[in-house]
C-alpha cells in the first residue's frame, strides 16, 4: 500500500526526522491562508498523488505570495496529473500540500528496501539527489553506498554514522545526519514498511537536515496490525476495477491488452498470459481468482472482467485440484446465469475431473469455445478475437 | 533417500481443528501420509479426526514421535507457530497459509539461526502447495493423484502452475520424486537453491524442472549454484513475459525491481548457467522428455 508525500512525513517527522513547514489543503482559499500560517517568504505547492516524478509533470510549483499560492491550488486541485509513473490515464489530484521553501545546499538520496537475498532491511545512499535510483545506479553508480541492516539488533548508531560520513557531511552535521538515517529505519522496521524514500535528503544553507520529499509503501500483510496506517490508503489513487477486485478477495492488475483473463492461481495466470503474448494477442488484465477457484470467486472474477471495456474476448483457465473440474464447471454456468457476456469466451479446464467438467459446460445452454491445452486455449482466444 | 518426506515421516498439523486444517487433514490421511495428530492451544487432550489433539508442538512431539508438521494457523500466527515447530525439534514444517507480514518471515529466519545445521528444521513456503513425493507421502495440499511416481523433482514457486507440470509429465508417462512449492512470497523458508542442492544428492531423482517467476533473485542464484555444483540436468520455466515493471503479479513477491528480476533477464542469465529453458508453459513436459532422451 502506497500512502501521500505529506502522509510519509508526518510519519518520519513522528520518528525524529526534520520536515520543512508545511499543511494540508483541498481549496484554493485554504491554501493562501495556510501559506500565511507557515510564514516565510516563498512556498512550494505540491500536488498530492501516488507517483513520483510529479515536478516534471507540472504538479510542483514555486510561489512568491500567498495569492499566487493560491493560484496554483487552484490550477492543480481536481486536475489528473499524467507523470512516467501513471500510466496514460493519470492521477487526480484532491489535495494539495502547501510548504515553506527550502534553500537548498545540497540534495542527497535516502532509501530503504527489503534486500531480498540477504533477507535484511538495505540502507541505500548517494550524493547525487533529486535524481531516480535507476538513474543513480546507471550514471553514477560510484556514489552508491549500502548497508545492511541485521534486523534482530536494528540499525546501530555506527552504520548510520557511516553512511553519513560516506555522504561527505560535514563534522558538525553528522549526529543530525545519523539521528535523521535511524528514524527513517525505525519507520521502517516499526511499521511494517516494504519502501522508505528520502529524495532529496537535502542540506539546507540554514545547516538544517531536511526531508524534502518521501515516499513510503507498506506491506498489504500487515495491515492487519497497523490500523492506523491503513486508514491512510486514498482510494482515489487506485485503479477502480482493482479496487473492486481487492474488496473481493481477488488479485487483478489492469493491463493494456484486450484479451481479459480468469484464471487460478498467480503463477498459472502469468503462464496464461505469457501464452496469449506468444500466440500473438495482449492481455487485458491478470486476474487470480485463488488456487480453489470457488463458484463465487468465478461469478466475481466475471463481473470484474465484463466492467472493462478494453475486453473483446474472454479466456477461463483452471486448473481444478481439490476442487473438481466439474465443480468448477457448474460455478461458470451459474455465474453466466447471472452475467450477460457480449463477446467471445474461451474456456480451458484441466485436472481433477476434466471430461465431466467439460461434459457439464456442453450440455449447458452457454455459448463458448472449448480449449485443451494452455496452448490450445491462446491460440483459440487469439482466433476469436480476429474474426 | 527422499526429499524431505518419505512414508515413515510422522506429520502433525498445525491448526488441526480449524476447517482448513480438518479438511487437508483428511485428504492427506486419504492419500497415505502418516498423519499421528495435531495441535490446537486449548483443545489438547481431545480427539478429532480419530487423532490425538495437543496443546504444543512440543506435546505432539514427546508423545507421538512427530517430524513433520503443516501449518494451517491464520497469517498473524503462523510467525509464532513455525517457531514453535523449529523449537520442539520438527524436522520439516511446511506453512501453507498466504498473508504473513513480510517483517514476521524475516523474523523466523533470524530465530533459527540459534540451531545448528544439523538440528535446524527445513521450512518450506508460505503461501505454497506443500510438498508430495508420489506414492509416499503428501504433506500439502495439492491434488495427489495428477502426480505419477517417477524420478524427476519438481520445484516451483506456484501451486496450479506445478500441477499443471505435473499433469504435463503425467501425459507424457514421465513421473515425479518429490514435488516442492516454495511459495509466491518475497521472503521463503527454503529457496530454490536449498531445494535443488537437495535434489541433487538425492538417488531417487535424475533431473530437475525448476518452476520460477518474475522477481527477486532466487531463480538466478539456483542457476548459478546449479553451474558450479550440479551434474543433474536442470530444466526451467519463468513465468511473466508480459507482467509490467514495478506490479505486483498476485503473489507478494512477483515484482520486478532490480535487474535479473524480469522474466526476459532472468531466462538469459538461467541460460548462461546451462540450464535448459522451457520456452512456454505448454512444453514444460515436453522439453523434460527431450532432456531425459539425451541422457
Amino acid at each position: 500500500m502506497d500512502i501521500h508525500e505529506y502522509q510519509a512525513k508526518k510519519i518520519l517527522s513522528n520518528f525524529g526526522v526534520t520536515i520543512p513547514r508545511g499543511g494540508i489543503v483541498y481549496s484554493p482559499e485554504n491554501a493562501e491562508n495556510k501559506a500565511r500560517e507557515i510564514g516565510g517568504s516563498r512556498w512550494v505547492v505540491k500536488a498530492q498523488i501516488h507517483s513520483g516524478a510529479r515536478g516534471k509533470a507540472g504538479g510542483i510549483i514555486i510561489c512568491n505570495t500567498p495569492l499566487e499560492v493560491a493560484q496554483a491550488t487552484d490550477k492543480l486541485l481536481g486536475k489528473k496529473l499524467v507523470t512516467n509513473q501513471t500510466g496514460p490515464e493519470g492521477k487526480i489530484v484532491n489535495r494539495i500540500y502547501i510548504e515553506e521553501a527550502t534553500d537548498i545546499e545540497k540534495e542527497l538520496y535516502l532509501g530503504l528496501v527489503f534486500d531480498r537475498s540477504s533477507e535484511s532491511i538495505m540502507v541505500v545512499a548517494s550524493t547525487e539527489g533529486g535524481m531516480s535510483v535507476e538513474e543513480i545506479s546507471k550514471e553514477k553508480p560510484e556514489t552508491i553506498i549500502r548497508s545492511k541492516i541485521e534486523v534482530a539488533v536494528g540499525m546501530q548508531n555506527f552504520q548510520a554514522r557511516e553512511l553519513a560520513f560516506g555522504l561527505g557531511i560535514e563534522s558538525d552535521l553528522i549526529r543530525r545526519a545519523s539521528d535523521t538515517i535511524i528514524g527513517c529505519y525505525k519507520a521502517f522496521s516499526e511499521l511494517d514498511a516494504t519502501m522508505v524514500e528520502v529524495n532529496p535528503l537535502v542540506i539546507s544553507k540554514q545547516k538544517q537536515i531536511l526531508a524534502l520529499d518521501c515516499k513510503m509503501s507498506f506491506d498489504n500483510n500487515a495491515m492487519f496490525r497497523r490500523s492506523q496506517v491503513s486508514e491512510l490508503r486514498d482510494k482515489t489513487q487506485e485503479d477502480s476495477k482493482e479496487i473492486f477486485a481487492s474488496d473481493r478477495g481477488l488479485n487483478y492488475v489492469s493491463l493494456d491488452g484486450n484479451i481479459g483473463n480468469i484464471i487460478n492461481g498467480a503463477g498459472l495466470a502469468m503462464a496464461s498470459m505469457d501464452m496469449i503474448k506468444l500466440a500473438g494477442g495482449a492481455p487485458a488484465n491478470f486476474l487470480d481468482v485463488g488456487g480453489g477457484a470457488t463458484p463465487e470467486k468465478i461469478v466475481k472474477a466475471f463481473k470484474l472482467v465484463t466492467m472493462d471495456e478494453k475486453v473483446k474476448v474472454i479466456l477461463v483457465n483452471i486448473f481444478a485440484g481439490i476442487n473438481r473440474c466439474d465443480w468448477v464447471a457448474e460455478g461458470i454456468v451459474d455465474a453466466l446465469k447471472k452475467i450477460e457476456i457480449k463477446v467471445p469466451l474461451v474456456i480451458r479446464l484441466a485436472g481433477t475431473n476434466v471430461e465431466k467438467g467439460n461434459k457439464i459446460l456442453k450440455e449447458s445452454k452457454i455459448n463458448y469455445i472449448e480449449a485443451n491445452t494452455l496452448e490450445d486455449a491462446a491460440n483459440k482466444a487469439v482466433a476469436a478475437l480476429n474474426k | 533417500m527422499t526429499v524431505l518426506v518419505d512414508k515413515n515421516s510422522k506429520i502433525i498439523i498445525q491448526g488441526f481443528t480449524g476447517k482448513m486444517g480438518s479438511f487437508h487433514a483428511d485428504e492427506m490421511i486419504k492419500y497415505g501420509s502418516n498423519v499421528v495428530g495435531g495441535v490446537t492451544p486449548g483443545k489438547g487432550g481431545s480427539k478429532h479426526l480419530d487423532l490425538p489433539v495437543f496443546n504444543t508442538v512440543k506435546d505432539a512431539v514427546n508423545e507421538t514421535g512427530a517430524d513433520a508438521s503443516i501449518l494451517f494457523v491464520p497469517p498473524a500466527f503462523a510467525a509464532d507457530s513455525a517457531m514453535e515447530a523449529a523449537d520442539a525439534g520438527i524436522k520439516i514444517c511446511v506453512a501453507i497459509v498466504d498473508g504473513i507480514p513480510s517483517h514476521d518471515m524475516i523474523r523466523i529466519k533470524r530465530y533459527m539461526r540459534r540451531y545448528t545445521k544439523s538440528s535446524k528444521m527445513t521450512l518450506v513456503g508460505p503461501n505454497c502447495a506443500g510438498i508430495i513425493s508420489p506414492g509416499k507421502s503428501m504433506l500439502g495440499i495439492m491434488p495427489g493423484h495428477i502426480y505419477k511416481e517417477g524420478r524427476i523433482g519438481i520445484i516451483s514457486r506456484s501451486g496450479t502452475l506445478g500441477y499443471e507440470a505435473a499433469q504435463q509429465l503425467k501425459n507424457l508417462n514421465i513421473g515425479v520424486s518429490t514435488s516442492v512449492g516454495i511459495g509466491g512470497d518475497p521472503i521463503n523458508g527454503s529457496s530454490f537453491r536449498d531445494i535443488i542442492e537437495k535434489f541433487e544428492t538425492d538417488d531417487e531423482t535424475d533431473a530437475i524442472l525448476m518452476i520460477g517467476e518474475i522477481g527477486g533473485p532466487q531463480e538466478v542464484a539456483a542457476g548459478e549454484f546449479a553451474k558450479e555444483n550440479m551434474k543433474k540436468p536442470v530444466i526451467a520455466y519463468i513465468a511473466g513475459l508480459t507482467a509490467p515493471k514495478g506490479r505486483v503479479m498476485g503473489h507478494a513477491g512477483a515484482i520486478v525491481s532490480a535487474y535479473g528480476e524480469s522474466a526476459i533477464e532472468k531466462v538469459e542469465i538461467l541460460k548462461e548457467c546451462g540450464i535448459k529453458i522451457s520456452k512456454n508453459p505448454s512444453v514444460m513436459g515436453d522439453t523434460v522428455k527431450s532432456v531425459l532422451e539425451k541422457m
